[in-house]
């Protein structure tokens, strides 16, 4: 099979619903298992493991992070948050259907709500994708937040 | 002026010995009390020295509410100034870093200033001939705070210009430090990176407290760090299988009651303490190839057998700031209001060690420190329902009771169960005589209290 720029394209936008819709059981499964999620803490930051990032995650922590949403303990999870991804059309920089390799580049806006409070981030979304068995699954995300180096309080779903 | 200015018997009497009111936490004017008397008069940190390596480099910060910059000066040695031009009052420098060559240089009006402070050169200078410009404010050029030490690389400032010394307001508690750097074959630490920067809207002081408190990680961090155990389980590892270095990092706080009783907590005076005296949550890291070598070459098998028996897990340094030693992290609780706090968490590279210890403690500051941390999420829950239900009226007290065997003496080092609340008394102790010691009356209210 070879993919279309249009199956990349659905691709990231299917992934951002299913973030808003919290299907995290289908979202973990479109993970390469040795894939990295990566929100750097520093305006083009170039390492993620010698210098902090806010995320940089593997399939183990994102599993935990993902459980951790649902259990009866999550204190700080009782209200649940909301989130709310806005796309821009998302740019295709590497088609390659010889390797299987493509990447893809997103503008998007981030919402995310809980109680009175709302914080709005702007994104670039980094999407490293592989095909796999005639499936794209996520080799290595990394989501880049435009005030990245500002002061937060809790962002506690997945920009 | 409301009811706690000038007023040291008011004060003193918001501690007593198992309890605390809750004004120190939401009282707007305890709080500006705390800003002129508390950070003035004690040692806050500033930065480490290798963010200014070079000459002209420069840090800009704050001590307690007040912008500061700290900057290498042409001797070599670090200055700390306010971050303020005696002229119109402009911010000198407003970026977290840079270099500035051999002077500052204001960008409202180009008066200059040499990097220890002195005005330099002011432009159609005769504008001030015969107006007793010499006599004025604005002549001694940008002001320096009362002391800086530099203490192994780590910059601590006094604002006020007479006080206590470094040594005798640190005392024993400097051996934490001591053991940080000395995990490095060089002895030196260097800054990797910038600080997470994590907002919290509740008072400074909850931060501090919650370092040494021992009885919360089980409960609060039970949806973290209990689910990691649980799916480690599921994937069919046991207990004693080697972890990945998430897992060394979070199933620690998952210890039983007794592993945290057993560590032991150790109060030294003037506020400061760990937690961590025989063992700690960071004892059982994987060896890092290499580490083990580099550090016998430096020091020899048994100097280094005791650096790194030492696992302290977290020491305060009162007023307002937190270090872990065994992987090289320093978190600054920065006051921004009763009700609001800046942690700022920084990490250093063990000079001469392998880039592995690094990764490590990389991990543990995104993991458990940052904004995105399922770790940090519960820590900011509780601490931001407190700032929350101490405005309930009904009980004005909020208690520290656990193992209070009666009044206390601070003015020892004393090692006791690891999960007393000695260190926030400690630390209370500490608040109501630096809050009050340069307040008219103090003495004759000090003396009232301790009787």
């Amino acid at each position: 099979m070879s993919v279309t720029r249009d199956d990349l394209i659905d691709f990231v936008y299917d992934e951002a619903r299913m973030l808003d819709e919290g299907r995290y059981t289908e979202w973990l499964d479109l993970w390469l298992p040795d894939g990295h999620y990566w929100m750097p803490l520093d305006w083009q930051q170039e390492d993620p493991l010698l210098v902090t990032s806010l995320l940089y995650e593997d399939l183990f922590m994102l599993k935990l992070r993902v459980e951790r949403l649902n259990g009866a303990r999550t204190f700080s999870q009782k209200p649940k948050s909301r989130c709310h991804h806005v796309l821009n059309r998302p740019a295709v920089d590497v088609m390659d259907n010889d390797s299987g390799r493509h990447v893809v580049t997103t503008q998007m806006h981030y919402v995310e709500t809980r109680l009175d409070e709302q914080q709005l981030l702007a994104l670039t979304a980094r999407h490293d994708l592989a095909e796999v068995d005639g499936r794209l699954r996520i080799a290595n995300k990394r989501v880049d937040i435009l005030n990245c180096d500002a002061a937060f309080g809790n962002i506690q779903l997945l920009p | 002026m409301g009811r706690y200015t000038d007023n040291p018997n008011a004060i003193a009497a918001l501690v007593r010995g198992g309890e605390v009111h809750r004004d120190v936490y939401i009282d707007e004017e305890l709080y500006r009390l705390e800003m002129r008397h508390l950070f003035a008069n004690t040692w806050v940190f500033v930065g480490h020295d290798s963010q200014t390596p070079n000459k002209g480099d420069y840090y800009t910060t704050q001590i307690g509410d007040q912008p500061v910059i700290m900057v290498r000066h042409t001797d070599n040695e670090i200055k700390v100034l306010y971050n303020r031009c005696p002229h119109k009052g402009t911010k000198i420098a407003i970026d977290r870093t840079g270099n500035t060559g051999k002077f500052f240089r204001c960008p409202y009006h180009a008066w200059s200033f040499k990097t220890d402070g002195c005005l330099l050169a002011i432009p159609l200078k005769k504008g001030y001939q015969d107006t007793g410009f010499d006599d004025s404010n604005a002549k001694p050029g940008m002001r320096a705070v009362g002391a800086v030490k530099n203490y192994r690389g780590f910059v601590f400032a006094r604002l006020a210009e007479d006080g206590i010394s470094f040594e005798d307001f640190f005392n024993g508690s400097l051996t934490s430090f001591d053991n940080m750097v000395d995990r490095s074959p060089a002895g030196r630490l260097e800054v990797a990176g910038p600080p997470l920067r994590y907002m919290h809207q509740c008072n400074w002081k909850m931060l501090v407290e919650n370092q040494t408190d021992t009885c919360h990680p089980m409960v609060a961090h039970e949806s973290s760090a209990g689910t990691a155990v649980q799916i480690w389980k599921e994937m069919g590892y046991t207990e004693d299988d080697p972890k990945p270095p998430a897992m060394e990092i979070i199933a620690p706080f998952m210890s039983p009651y007794e592993f945290f009783e057993d560590m032991g907590i150790r109060t030294w005076p003037n506020g400061h303490g760990h937690t961590g005296v025989h063992h700690s949550i960071h004892s059982k890291y994987s060896e890092i190839p290499g580490y083990m070598e580099a550090m016998h070459a430096a020091y020899g098998p048994e100097r280094t057998q005791g650096i790194l028996a030492e696992n302290r897990h977290n020491t305060v340094y009162f007023p307002n700031i937190m270090i872990k030693g065994p992987i090289q992290q320093l978190r600054n609780f920065i006051p921004l209001g009763p009700n609001r706090t800046l942690v700022e968490s920084w990490i250093y590279r063990l000079v001469d060690a392998p880039d592995e210890l690094l990764a490590r403690t990389a991990m543990y500051n995104r993991m458990i420190n940052a904004p995105t941390s399922i770790v940090g999420h519960d820590d900011l829950e509780m601490y931001e329902r407190a700032q929350e239900g101490l405005h309930a009226s009904g009980n004005d007290w909020v208690n520290v009771q656990r193992l209070y065997p009666g009044p206390e003496d601070f003015s020892a080092e004393q090692v006791e169960n690891g999960t007393t609340e000695r260190q926030m008394r400690n630390q209370f102790d500490a608040w109501v005589r630096f809050m009050t010691a340069d307040m008219p009356g103090a003495s004759a209210a000090m003396q009232e209290a301790a009787e």
